[in-house]
């Protein structure tokens, strides 16, 4: 039997130092020792009902693989894992645990819940560093598959359904797979090393990826079923930009966040002139919103050179959406917050380069729509910050483009596809899931819907 | 990867490639572009389909040695590969029975051009072209251009080759002498659809100019190509690149079109510096 851990604290997570790392792009935290691990797991109670697994969108077997590295059995903890997540190395750091599995924790009521992210990381790099081993292929089945987007949903549907034996292609617009986890997410928070690895993983499975495909416009959802494949799966994400609309946003040194980090993670712009591709971040860069995009481009601006780096959002702190540990690791490498604070104005100087961004204060009025307390803005106290960079990373719609060119798919009044639990949209073997359904989310809920919509495809191919 | 099947070069400094993307030249229609990345770690970079052959499968392009990425371009020779070859993005334009139109296209905006006019010859219109170039041996595309034109004004702004002057003084003087077109294509340099537009606006002919920003992605999730078009941002990959020349806010575009002077000369410097020490090159 392992013995018990009774400390009311997390073991904590090494990392590299805030004043350092905010100058380099290599991961911020570095992961448990096994001894780490095995202390962090022998805090685990192993419950009978473990509530930690209402919380966790995937059902991962927390109890068992957590008592297996409680045992120091890691093999044994990354094959439970994979049983219902097939991106651990991912989920482990980047689900917001806080508010799923780590929130049911039993143990949250006392304390610090159990490190259940942490100790998830640890086991799917454990075995990256043994080396993964390749599952055998199943028995092929005849069937074609096809899967348009790269992200987490699209991924995880290619999965699944290659390991019961379909012929399976994914094909993604851009030159490299992995949707926001390669061009969103930057480095320091998840190397692109990891999910390169998972796709690789997939192609060893045997799922064919094409890069370079925009689909909708070199293909459309009716050219594939010609192409004999039998059904679909579109899990596109949410890679509209949202603008602000207030004057001043096209001034040269104005970035939407997807083109910000996309420049500095898909295009590499932190190596440059190594690599091709630049962008341009100047000494005083406002960042505008409060989720994960909004941290990940701030943290993204110092590691460019930014010497102040604010951000510019229109609640309060407790309204923020952003992960806790993205925020904290934020205020640690130094990033100033301005909350109650809302754009009005970006103001340029005469060759069309920002320099300011004229805000208004903001106070707390009654709770809207979502819940939260509306921010209203307080008359008269306009003020202006200098700056030479600003990021707006205030949300993104449905990119319009392959649902333009498929005909008979049902949309909600958003623009996002419409579909049933499974995941089947109105267009007869086509299904969806991930962003491009439900708006922004989280990583591990587009898995979640691939998961889903690979069953159903399953089920329907198998009574064609 | 995509094979480069044939290059010929049009002019100093400007190239013509033709690619091997069969499933791109299924679906090329005019007004469309392509955006490449010549190996990993490159630069994404559009360039219009100047032509395609969906028999052949194949795609034309033609570009103009401006900067970094575009001069290594250009030392690639028939045989070797394109990493990525990203296609065909923006919308097809459509021209609605069309009887009579005037093309022009200055400098390498003559192969944009070719296209379109390609196309309305084929359907039938009157093509009225006027074509330009800094001087005789930069022009390109001539004899493709007059194959599809009832008419074609030729100009260089040294007076090396017929007209002395820039496109735009053709293009005043034809509507001066009262000719009427359904619609006038103006694709060039920045500079050059703006200045054609003001000429043209108070004649009420519809004009369409081709946009050229800054892009990466080409499928409206970065927003880096926006342009203001009658009071309202459009993202240029999707929306255009063709647009209502009247409602463009040139000097916006121009302006963006500046972001990264200063790393675009940085990247050139160290390629040429490179390429000095390079032993293969000597
Ligand atoms: C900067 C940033 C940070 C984030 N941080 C977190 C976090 O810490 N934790 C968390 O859980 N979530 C986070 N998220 C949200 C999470 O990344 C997304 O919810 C998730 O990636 C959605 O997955 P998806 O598969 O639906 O789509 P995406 O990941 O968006 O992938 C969609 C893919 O489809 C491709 N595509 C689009 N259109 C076409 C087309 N026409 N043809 C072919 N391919 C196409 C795209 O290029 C892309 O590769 C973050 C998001 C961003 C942007
Ligand atoms: C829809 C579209 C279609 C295009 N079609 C063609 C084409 O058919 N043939 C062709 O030669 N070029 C075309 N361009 C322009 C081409 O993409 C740029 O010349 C190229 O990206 C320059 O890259 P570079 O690294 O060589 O030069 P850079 O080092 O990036 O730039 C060098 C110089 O070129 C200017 N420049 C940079 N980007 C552009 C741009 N997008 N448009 C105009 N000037 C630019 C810079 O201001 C600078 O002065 C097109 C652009 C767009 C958006
Ligand atoms: S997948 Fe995410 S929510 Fe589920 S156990 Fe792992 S970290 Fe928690
Ligand atoms: S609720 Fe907490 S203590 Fe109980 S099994 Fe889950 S992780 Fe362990
Ligand atoms: S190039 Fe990114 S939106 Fe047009």
């Amino acid at each position: 039997m392992p013995s018990i851990n009774r400390s009311k604290t997390k073991t904590p997570m090494p990392s590299q130092d805030a004043k350092l790392r905010s100058k380099n792009f290599n991961e911020v935290a570095l992961g448990y020792t096994e001894e780490d691990a095995i202390n962090e797991a022998q805090r685990c109670l192993n419950c009978k009902k473990p509530s930690c697994m209402e919380g966790c969108p995937v059902q991962v077997q927390i109890p068992r693989f957590i008592k297996h590295i409680a045992e120091k059995n890691f093999e044994s903890a990354i094959s439970v894992i994979k049983e219902t997540n097939s991106l651990p190395a991912v989920c482990g750091r980047v689900c917001p645990q806080e508010e799923q599995c780590e929130q049911k924790c039993v143990l949250a009521k006392r304390g610090d819940p159990v490190g259940i992210g942490r100790l998830e990381r640890f086991a799917a790099d454990w075995e990256r560093q043994q080396g993964v081993k390749i599952p055998d292929r199943a028995n092929p089945i005849g069937k074609k598959v096809a899967i348009i987007g790269s992200g987490p949903a699209g991924l995880t549907c290619a999965g699944d359904l290659a390991k019961l034996g379909y012929d399976v292609t994914v094909f993604e617009a851009f030159h490299e797979p992995g949707g926001v986890l390669i061009y969103g997410i930057p480095e320091f928070r998840l190397p692109k090393e990891i999910v390169k690895q998972e796709v690789d993983f997939l192609k060893k499975l045997g799922v064919n990826v094409q890069t370079d495909m925009v689909m909708g416009k070199v293909l459309t959802v009716d050219d594939i079923f010609e192409k004999g494949y039998e059904a679909v799966f579109i899990g596109t994400g949410a890679g509209l930009p949202k603008f602000m609309k207030i004057p001043g946003e096209n001034y040269l040194g104005v970035y939407s966040a997807n083109e910000f980090l996309t420049r500095i993670n898909l295009m590499k712009a932190y190596k440059f002139p190594e690599t091709d591709t630049p962008v341009k971040v100047g000494k005083k860069v406002a960042v505008v919103g409060g989720g994960n995009v909004a941290m990940d481009s701030a943290r993204s601006a110092l590691r460019m050179g930014a010497e102040e780096v604010y951000i510019v959002y229109r609640r309060s702190e407790s309204e923020m959406p952003a992960r806790k540990e993205e925020f904290e690791h934020a205020k640690e490498e130094g990033i100033i917050f301005k909350f109650l604070t809302n754009p009005t104005r970006i103001i340029g100087d005469e060759k069309g380069w920002v320099k300011g961004l004229e805000c208004i204060q903001m106070e707390l009025g009654e709770p809207d729509a979502s819940g939260r307390r509306r921010p209203v803005p307080i008359k008269g106290s306009e003020f202006t910050l200098d700056m030479d960079t600003v990021v707006i990373a205030i949300g993104t719609g449905p990119n319009p483009l392959l649902i333009e060119a498929t005909e008979g798919l049902k949309l909600n009044k958003y623009g996002y596809i419409e579909t049933d639990e499974d995941g089947r949209t109105s267009k007869e073997g086509v299904w969806a899931g991930g962003d491009i359904v439900t708006g922004s989310a989280t990583v591990i809920l587009a898995m979640g819907a691939g998961k889903k919509a690979a069953q159903s495809i399953h089920e329907y191919l198998q009574g064609k | 990867m995509f094979q480069i099947i044939d290059k010929k070069d049009l002019a100093p400094s400007i190239k013509q490639f033709v690619v091997d993307a069969p499933l791109v030249a299924q679906k090329a229609r005019p007004g469309q572009f392509i955006i490449l990345r010549i190996k990993e770690g490159g630069e994404r970079i559009p360039l219009t389909i100047a032509d395609y052959d969906t028999q052949k499968g194949t795609i034309t392009i033609v570009f103009q040695e401006v900067g970094k990425t575009t001069k290594e371009l250009g030392t690639l020779k028939a045989g070797d590969y394109l990493a990525d070859f990203v296609g065909p993005l923006g919308k097809a334009v459509e021209f609605s029975n069309h009887k009579k139109v005037l093309g022009i296209g200055g400098g390498l905006g003559v192969a944009p051009l070719y296209p379109k006019l390609k196309m309305l010859h084929e359907n039938g219109a009157e093509v009225i072209s006027i074509i330009g170039a800094k001087t005789a041996d930069m022009l390109i595309m001539e004899e493709e251009i007059k194959a599809v034109s009832d008419k074609t004004y030729v100009c260089t702004d040294d007076g090396s080759k017929g007209r002395h002057g820039f496109v735009t003084v053709v293009l005043k003087e034809l509507l001066e002498q009262g000719e009427k077109f359904d619609e006038i294509i103006i694709i060039g340099p920045p500079i050059l659809m703006k200045i054609g537009t003001e000429i043209a606006k108070p004649y009420n002919i519809p004009i369409m100019v081709s946009l050229n920003p800054i892009m990466i992605d080409g499928t409206g999730m970065c927003g880096g190509c926006r342009v203001t078009v009658g009071g309202e941002t459009k993202f240029v990959c999707v929306d255009g690149p063709a647009f209502d020349g009247s409602k463009v806010d040139f000097d916006e575009l121009m302006k963006r079109l500046q972001t990264y002077t200063s790393e675009e000369k940085l990247a050139l410097d160290k390629y040429h510096s490179e390429r000095g020490a390079c032993k293969c090159h000597q």
